[in-house]
C-alpha cells in the first residue's frame, strides 16, 4: 500500500502557534515526521544586541506570554554572572515567588489543553478556572496577570506588600481541594489510562540523547532538575520533592506536571510565609567586561542564557535558549510507529510554548467600561439559563 | 567524579588539544580548544562523563567567529563551555549532529545565522529563517545589512 503525506499546520486549529509538521502515514501508522518552523521567528536576540542592558529584561519577557518570568529570571543571572554576585536574599524569594507561581498557572494551562486536545473539555474548564486564582495572586504580586516585569539584573523591580500575603496566601491554600479533586479525577480515570498509556514513549536513553529537558525527561526516569542540580534562587531554603516517573509515555507526563503543581504550591506558600526582611536591589551600574551563563527552570524545562559583554551598556551577544528548542525534537523518537490519531496529543504532551494573554473587558467609544469580567459570567449564566428553558429542560 | 578530578581528567587526556583553561568560578569553567578537538572532547564530555549538552552560542568577533559549547555535569554542578575559534573567511567545523542528536537543530541555526559549515551534519537545511531570505546573508554577523527594502525595522525607541 501507497504512503501517504498528512500536514498539520501551519496554521491548525488545536496547535495555537505556527508549526508545520508533516506525517508520512502507511495505513493509519505513522512511519516520518518532518517538521519546519521559524515563522514565529521575531529575531529577539538580534534585537537584545541593540538594547542596554536593563531594558533587555523586558525585550526577553515578551519571548513567551506562559513561561514569560522564565527568561528576565534566566537573562538577570547570566548578568549577574559576568560579576559573579549575588543578589539580597529578600530578592531571592520574591524572584523564586513569581517563577513558581508561573510554573502553577502554566502546569495547569498544559492540563486544560490536553484535556481539549482529547476532547475531555471538563479537564479544560476547571483547569483553567483554577488558573483563574493564581494569575489573581500573580497580579496582586505585580500588577499583572503575565509579563510581571519584577526582575532586573541586581534584585527585583518591585517589593511585596506585607498586608498583600494574607490574601494571596487564601487564595493559593483555595485552590488545593479543587486540584486533589482534579488529580484524582485525571489520574483515576480509565478512559485517559486507557487513551494516554503507552502512547508516545521517550526512552531513557532518547531523553538523554536529544537532551531533553524539565517534565519531558523527567517522565522519562531522567533526575534532572535545574532547581535541584545547580540551586538558585530560594530553591534550597526549603524541602520540596523532584517529581520523576519511568515510563516516558504521555500519561507520565501529565502526572509529573500534576504532581509539581503541588510541590510548587508548597515550595510558594514556604516563601510568602517565611519572606526575610532586607535590601531587593543591589543597584549595578556598571557592567563589566566578561560573559556570563544564566540557566533556570522554566515550566518546560531549563531556559539558557548567555550575554557576553565588551564593557559598554549593551551586551555584544546574548543568546537565549528556550526549552522547547531541546524538547521538540524528540518528536522523532515518539511520534514514528503511532497512529494519526494519537500524533497530535504526542506533539502537545512536551507542551509546546503557547502564548496567550486572556483577559476581557467591553468599553464603549468612550472608553466607559460596560461590562467587567463578573458581568459575563452573569450573562453567560443568563443565556445557558435561557437555552435550557427553550429546550424544555428544567 | 569530583570537581577538581573531573578538571585534572581533561586536562590529561586532551592537553594537546587545549589552547586556554579558564576556571571562572566555581560552576563557570571555559577550555579554548583547537576547532579539529570538537568532536573528541564533545562526545567525550557527553559520553563518558555523562554532561548534558545545553546549547552553542556562536558570536562573530572579528576576524574569528567563535562558538561555545556548553555543558552542564549536573552531579557536580559546573557548566563546561568549550571554545572554538574559527576563520571568519572560511567558517567550517565538523558536526557532532550525526554521532549525538542533541546538537542537529543548533547546528542548522548557527549554520544560517553566522554562516559556519557543519562538515558531515546529515541534515544541512534551514531551520528558522524565511525561504525568500537570500543566500550567504547571515543575520548575526557584524557586518549585517538590511537586504529586504519593504522591511520595517523600527522598533520604537
Amino acid at each position: 500500500m501507497g504512503k501517504t503525506i498528512i500536514p498539520i499546520g501551519p496554521y491548525h486549529p488545536l496547535i495555537e502557534e505556527p508549526e508545520f509538521f508533516t506525517l508520512t502515514v502507511d495505513g493509519e501508522t505513522v512511519v516520518d515526521i518532518d517538521m519546519r518552523m521559524g515563522y514565529n521567528h521575531r529575531g529577539i536576540e538580534k534585537l537584545s544586541e541593540g538594547m542596554v542592558f536593563e531594558n533587555s529584561t523586558f525585550v526577553v519577557e515578551r519571548i513567551c506570554g506562559i513561561c514569560s518570568t522564565s527568561h528576565p529570571f534566566a537573562y538577570t543571572r547570566s548578568v549577574e554572572d559576568i560579576f559573579p554576585m549575588e543578589v539580597s536574599m529578600r530578592a531571592k524569594y520574591i524572584r523564586t515567588i513569581i517563577a513558581e507561581g508561573e510554573r502553577i498557572h502554566s502546569h495547569l494551562l498544559w492540563l486544560g489543553l490536553a484535556g481539549h486536545f482529547l476532547g475531555y473539555n471538563t479537564v479544560y474548564m476547571w483547569a483553567w478556572k483554577l488558573r483563574e486564582e493564581i494569575l489573581d495572586v500573580m497580579e496582586i504580586l505585580s500588577g499583572n496577570r503575565n509579563s510581571y516585569a519584577m526582575f532586573k539584573p541586581g534584585g527585583v523591580r518591585r517589593d511585596i506588600k506585607a498586608e498583600d500575603i494574607p490574601l494571596c496566601l487564601k487564595k493559593i491554600n483555595s485552590i488545593v481541594p479543587t486540584l486533589i479533586m482534579l488529580k484524582k479525577a485525571v489520574l483515576d480515570d480509565p478512559v485517559l489510562h486507557a487513551r494516554l498509556k503507552g502512547v508516545g514513549v521517550l526512552s531513557y536513553q532518547e531523553a538523554i540523547d536529544f537532551s531533553a529537558l524539565g517534565p519531558t525527561s523527567r517522565a522519562s526516569g531522567v533526575s534532572r532538575d535545574v532547581r535541584k542540580d545547580s540551586p538558585y534562587g530560594a530553591y534550597q531554603e526549603m524541602d520540596w520533592n523532584m517529581i520523576v516517573t519511568k515510563n516516558g509515555d504521555v500519561f507520565d507526563k501529565a502526572v509529573v506536571r500534576i504532581l509539581e503543581t503541588f510541590e510548587s504550591i508548597d515550595i510558594t506558600k514556604y516563601c510568602l510565609e517565611n519572606l526575610p526582611d532586607g535590601e531587593i536591589d543591589a543597584s549595578i551600574k556598571d557592567v563589566p567586561v566578561g560573559e556570563g551563563i544564566g540557566h533556570v527552570e522554566a515550566p518546560r524545562g531549563e531556559t539558557f542564557h548567555y550575554v557576553k559583554s565588551d564593557g559598554t551598556n549593551r551586551p555584544v551577544r546574548h543568546k537565549v535558549r528556550a526549552p522547547t528548542f531541546m524538547n521538540l525534537p524528540t518528536y522523532k523518537a515518539t511520534v514514528i510507529g503511532q497512529t494519526i490519531s494519537d500524533a497530535t496529543i504526542i506533539l502537545a504532551a512536551i507542551d509546546p510554548c503557547y502564548c496567550c494573554t486572556e483577559r476581557v473587558a467591553v468599553k464603549d467609544d468612550k472608553g466607559k467600561m460596560l461590562y467587567n469580567g463578573q458581568d459575563l459570567v452573569r450573562l453567560s449564566r443568563e443565556k445557558t439559563e435561557k437555552m435550557r428553558q427553550r429546550m424544555g429542560a428544567k | 567524579m569530583t570537581r577538581e578530578e573531573v578538571l585534572q581528567d581533561l586536562r590529561g587526556r586532551f592537553g594537546e588539544d587545549i589552547l586556554e583553561f579558564l576556571d571562572k568560578s566555581p560552576t563557570r569553567v571555559y577550555i579554548e580548544i583547537k576547532s579539529e578537538s570538537i568532536v573528541r572532547m564533545g562526545s567525550y564530555l557527553f559520553r563518558n562523563l555523562g554532561a548534558r549538552f545545553q546549547i552553542a552560542s556562536g558570536t562573530d568577533m572579528p576576524p574569528h567567529i567563535e562558538i561555545l559549547y556548553h555543558f552542564i555535569l549536573e552531579d557536580i554542578n559546573v557548566i563546561i563551555s568549550l571554545r572554538v575559534k574559527l576563520n571568519r573567511e572560511n567558517p567550517e567545523i565538523a558536526s557532532l549532529a550525526k554521532e549525538i542528536e542533541a546538537f542537529n537543530w543548533i547546528e542548522r541555526e548557527i549554520s544560517e545565522l553566522l554562516g559556519v559549515t557543519f562538515t558531515g551534519h546529515p541534515d544541512p537545511r534551514r531551520l528558522l529563517l524565511a525561504d525568500n531570505w537570500p543566500e550567504c546573508v547571515y543575520p548575526l554577523r557584524q557586518d549585517y545589512e538590511e537586504w529586504d527594502e519593504t522591511a520595517d525595522r523600527t522598533r520604537g525607541v
